[in-house]
């Protein structure tokens, strides 16, 4: 029990966000500027607004050795761009059943709304985001199914 | 329906009566009160006095229980054992770590998956069957709602009514046909466990608190809490100028039980130190 | 093979304390395309910036990657300091190292590797940008003003004498806001009304201010320099053009008992009305909701129940049959001014609080707020400046102020503190016992917050001559006790229980943003924090801009405000506003979508998602004009470069400059190395 407990801690996922400039980035910085701890295992790709987030980026991070992925944007109703957010909503309604398909456990990619005010938030989602997939273990199967086929 | 039952000590002592109308009035409204077997104390004031895991751990066996014996819900009538459950379910919940604690002492499974049920949340629950089936036997009764200082608090852990202005009591109250009246004392203290340590303070909170539902009209008070009622029924005559009217003092199922029409006997009337059963007699005057 | 120049930044401490910032530059000097890659304590000053500028110049870079803070507070400065070189300034990118990894963790081997992912992430991304040119638009010069309280009544005339039109909305049927309510200010006690209703008259009668009352912003569409906004006004029944104030039609109206809302409902008001004898304008409204006349025709009466206004009227200008109406303004600037409500406990509460019922506010005769109070000792008010009860109209000659109900309290209320609650207290204290000599105030409170410029000696004048009693500590809860108010409270100075006998209770509760400005700052795409409190750009550098370009932020829609913080925060913004007015073409980032018509089949979904109708169609021809095929096109002015037609586009034939496609790739490419 404890050597298992021991190999999951050691395992640090590699997980990369997706989040748009306005809110979430924007929140992240507010998490740095207000010094709040977090595990540091997610890398963050800035676009400008969740609108523009192609599900084949969430696919490809997977392929090239993501173990986790999260997209953020900002809240409903709180766009930058007015309404990019909610075609992305549409957008990853749909792709989320698309993911079990391409064998991707759904428990590996958050989606979540984070403010601009919200680093608080921010830091909780990515350092759920981590636990969960450190308990859900490094995603070989697929990473060595991608490598396979690239 | 069916609940699983955690009647506690004092519904097994002091607060008979509380136990007897309960299940009086259950069975008149097809509720089903599976009592707990081999329920155990849930600690009360001592055990969380003592040691914060004990005081968490009794409650919790008995939350262990009710799952293995196939309940998803538990009502525990007495204010106190209702405050040690639904605060050892909320704070075992919170903290995986001191679930797992827990847990090892318990030496049985426990998911905490039992929610918590109070005796005035089930009967607001069952305020339209108690409407349906009340006569208009206690039309015109005025009474005191009188909640104590620990039913509704604290908050985070009761919910199901506002910790300042509570009105779930009053809302059974009215289903049952009665009025219940607006006074100011309704969520202060009676002195709570200090009964034999500080009975004079006893004395003093309870007479404030008597003086305040009599000058509101009130012509009993309903209780849901046998601290509570020991207190204000037990130390009433302590309380009381030479002369004056004592004032009775109802568990909130009694005077559901009194409106369903049930005996007065059967509810348990006989044990009140000061007598209800003259209003009991009016109510089922007004029956005939 | 790229060229591309790597600059790694310490920030001081900030960023080497946690990263080792030479093992940063060393690992990136091995990337495949760097061409020079260095580390320096502080990449932002003179020195820092001139070194990115002689490495341009001497290893001809062809990209640029400063890992240093957030792109958000730099990308400008490197980005000049690019184009400074003749590098186009769009080939220089920030990898954020400081606020999204030195700031955030402590494991100083994790954080560096972490810092050169993102460094090495962004490299990738540069390999893939391309020059752009900045785009340049005209500007409207032309301000909306949103709120006419004493923020956006301050706003519009400093605009206005500023030189540029301005048009003030204002959703009641008189500008003044809840300054006109006030009696006297701190910490002078000069009448309120008098020092406001000058300014009121002056936008009345300003001739570059266009004065909308009773009227909302509907829609808002458009960007900094060419907002196009659409306003409602509200049908006020009466033609404002031929009545001329007399307010016979006030006097005629059968309807003489709906609470005043100007009043704060301790006087009445007619149906047909003016909120205030010095309204600006002058015109009266009809509330609907209580006229006899609109309440029968809503029930499907066919006669008229009443037209006691229409027949006092001499000059016919009641209208019955008026319609809101719509008008449209191009402006290129806009104001948000909307000021505060009361936190109203068990009234309009918001949800998910319940909190402080045990007060009686609404349940317990004489427990008042602070406007009320505000009402009562005004000379304007319902008791002609008495303070009386409203129960009974006695003289209290016992008065309790509780403060912060509902600030302070995140369990009960809201968090932060309201900050004008202690001033005004102790302005209401010193009211008190200037108008009723022997009456006792005793106040409530957690701490005494009065920072600002003769406010504590304000607050200790109250106290010191005006004989007010504090009391540090909390109320428990109000009681009615025949004809006093039972108060157990707790003083935490003594650490002994206390109950006060009161003859009447002022809470002081907290201050919240207007109801419906989420919806207002939705429609203005700026953003507003837990409470509804509109957020500025930045808390310290630029707290009367928002997050989005051209839209200001003044006085207590931001945060709790008093009078002179709105009043230089909207001068703040007037200035801000005629900064942005007194250019002739504004800057615009060319991030915008562009279409390879080439690709594109036309299918046309890219024109369905744009938020901003920035899609246009364009047919396509041959020589002899025969139509080909008809092609997606992108207005680059209007376009504001989200990027949601790039990603629904089925055959990738739109591409977002500077986050193209290419580039994101590389990205996660990148972070696969």
């Amino acid at each position: 029990m404890a050597t298992a407990a021991e190999s999951l801690t050691a395992f640090e996922p590699r997980i990369t966000a997706f989040v748009c400039n306005w809110c979430t980035y924007t929140g992240a910085d507010l998490a740095g500027t207000s010094r709040l701890q977090m595990a540091p295992n997610v890398r963050i790709v800035r676009l400008p607004c969740t609108g523009r987030i192609d599900p084949l980026f969430v696919i490809k991070a997977f392929e090239r050795g993501a173990d986790g992925v999260i997209v953020s944007g900002c809240h409903p109703a709180d766009c930058h761009y007015t309404a990019g957010n909610y075609h992305a909503r549409r957008r990853f309604a749909v792709f989320r059943e698309l993911l079990d398909f391409m064998g991707i456990d759904t428990r590996r990619v958050t989606f979540s709304w984070v403010s601009a005010s919200e680093g608080g938030k921010w830091r909780d989602v990515v350092n759920e985001t981590v636990g969960r997939v450190q308990a859900l273990g490094p995603f070989e199967a697929y990473h060595e199914l991608a490598g396979r086929q690239g | 329906m069916r609940i699983g039952y955690y009647p506690g000590c004092s519904l097994h002592a002091t607060a008979r009566e509380l136990d007897e109308s309960l299940r009086a009035v259950a069975s008149a409204l097809d509720l089903e009160l599976q009592e707990l077997d081999d329920w155990s104390c849930c600690g009360a004031t001592s055990g969380h006095a003592t040691n914060h895991l004990l005081s968490l751990a009794l409650p919790a066996r008995n939350l262990a229980l009710a799952e293995a014996q196939g309940h998803d819900r538990v009502l525990a009538p007495c204010a106190a054992c209702y405050n040690r459950l639904a605060t050892a379910r909320h704070e075992i919940a919170a903290d995986a770590a001191l679930a797992a604690r827990v847990a090892r002492v318990l030496e049985r499974p426990f998911a905490n998956r039992v929610t918590v049920a109070n005796l005035v949340e089930v009967l607001r629950e069952l305020g339209p069957a108690i409407t349906a089936r009340a006569g208009r036997s206690l039309a015109g009764l005025k009474v005191a709602c009188y909640y104590g200082c620990l039913l509704v608090r604290p908050a985070a852990v009761v919910g199901f009514d506002d910790p300042e202005q509570p009105t779930s009591m009053e809302d059974v109250v009215r289903a049952a046909g009665a009025t219940p009246v607006a006074w100011q004392m309704r969520l202060e203290c009676c002195g709570g466990a200090f009964s034999l340590a500080r009975t004079a303070s006893v004395v003093r909170l309870g007479r404030a608190i008597l003086d305040d539902a009599r000058r509101a009209g009130a012509e009993a008070l309903v209780v849901a809490c046998p601290m509570c009622h020991s207190n204000l029924d037990f130390r009433q005559s302590a309380m009381l100028e030479r002369g004056e009217k004592p004032l009775p003092v109802l568990y909130l199922s009694e005077l559901v039980g009194l409106a369903l029409g049930i005996a007065p006997d059967t509810l348990g009337l006989q044990r009140h130190f000061v007598d209800a059963r003259p209003l009991a007699a009016r109510a089922a005057a007004e029956v005939h | 093979m790229a060229r591309i120049g790597v600059f790694v930044c310490h920030c001081g401490e900030n960023i080497g304390r946690t990263v080792d910032c030479a093992r940063v530059a060393d690992a990136l000097r091995e990337h495949p395309g760097v061409a020079h890659s260095v580390d320096y304590k502080y990449m932002c000053s003179d020195p820092g910036q001139a070194l990115i500028k002689q490495a341009i110049a001497e290893k001809r870079l062809d990209g640029v990657v400063v890992a240093a803070c957030s792109p958000h507070m730099h990308e400008k400065t490197f980005r000049r300091a690019c184009a400074g070189a003749d590098l186009n300034p769009f080939l220089c990118e920030m990898a954020n190292v400081r606020e999204h990894c030195s700031w955030i963790h402590e494991d100083r081997a994790r954080a560096t590797d972490k810092a050169i992912d993102l460094a090495r992430t962004i490299v990738e991304k540069v390999k893939h940008n391309r020059p752009l040119q900045t785009i340049r638009i005209p500007v409207t010069r032309r301000a909306l003003v949103i709120g006419g309280g004493i923020a956006g009544i301050q706003a519009a005339l400093d605009i206005a004498d500023g030189g540029a039109e301005v048009v003030l909305v204002e959703k009641e049927p008189s500008i003044g806001g809840h300054m006109s309510q006030l009696s006297e200010t701190f910490p002078t006690l000069d009448c309120s009304q008098c020092i406001l209703t000058p300014r009121m008259v002056e936008v009345y009668q300003h001739p570059r201010i266009k004065l909308m009352a009773y009227s909302e912003v509907d829609a808002v569409s458009g960007y900094i320099g060419n907002f196009t906004v659409k306003i409602r006004q509200k049908a006020r029944a009466v033609d404002a053009s031929t009545c001329n104030g007399c307010g016979a039609c006030t006097k005629a109206c059968i309807q003489r008992k709906i609470p005043s809302e100007f009043d704060e409902r301790l006087g009445p008001r007619s149906a047909i009305y003016v909120p205030f004898p010095q309204a600006v304008p002058n015109t009266p409204v009809i509330d609907r909701a209580n006229c006899a006349y609109f309440k029968a025709k809503a029930k499907g009466a066919t006669k008229a129940a009443c037209g006691k206004c229409a027949e006092a009227c001499s000059r016919g200008a009641i209208d019955f049959d008026q319609q809101d109406s719509f008008v449209t303004e191009k402006v290129g600037a806009i104001v948000v001014a909307t000021g505060f409500q009361l936190y109203r406990i068990g009234a309009d509460q918001p949800q998910g609080l319940t909190g402080y019922g045990e007060y009686g506010y609404g349940t317990v005769p004489d427990v008042i707020d602070g406007l009320q109070f505000e009402r009562l000792a005004s000379a304007s008010g319902p008791t002609g400046g008495k303070i009386l009860r409203p129960s009974d109209g006695r003289e209290p000659k016992r008065i309790v102020f509780l403060q912060c109900v509902g600030s302070r309290d995140p369990a009960k209320g809201m968090a932060y503190c309201s900050k004008i609650c202690c001033m005004y207290v102790a302005k209401h204290t010193m009211l008190y016992r200037h108008k009723v000599h022997d009456g006792q105030a005793t106040v409530f409170y957690m701490d005494i917050r009065a920072a600002g410029k003769g406010y504590d000696e304000f607050t200790r004048r109250a106290i010191e001559e005006d004989g007010a009693r504090y009391v540090r500590g909390r109320v428990a809860r109000l009681y009615r006790d025949g004809d006093v108010i039972k108060v157990h409270g707790f003083d935490t100075l003594s650490g002994e229980p206390l109950v006060l006998d009161a003859d009447m209770v002022v809470l002081a509760t907290a201050m919240r943003p207007q109801p419906g400005i989420e919806a207002l700052a939705q429609k203005l795409s700026v953003s507003y924090d837990q409470h509804g409190f509109i957020n500025e750009a930045h808390p310290k550098l630029r707290p009367v801009e928002t997050n989005t370009a051209g839209v200001f932020v003044a006085g207590a829609c931001q945060a709790p405000r008093d009078i002179p913080d709105s009043v230089a925060m909207a001068s703040a913004a007037a200035s801000k506003i005629l900064g942005l007015f007194s250019q002739a073409e504004l800057e615009r980032e060319p991030t915008v979508a562009r279409v390879d018509t080439g690709l594109c089949s036309g299918c046309f979904h890219c024109e369905r998602v744009c938020p901003y109708g920035a899609v246009e169609r364009r047919e396509i021809r041959d020589r002899k004009g025969n139509l080909l095929k008809v092609v997606a096109e992108v207005n680059p002015g209007v376009c504001q470069g989200c990027g949601t037609c790039q990603a629904t586009c089925p055959s990738k034939s739109v591409e977002l400059d500077g986050f193209t496609d290419q580039q994101i790739w590389a990205e996660i490419n990148a972070l696969a190395l």
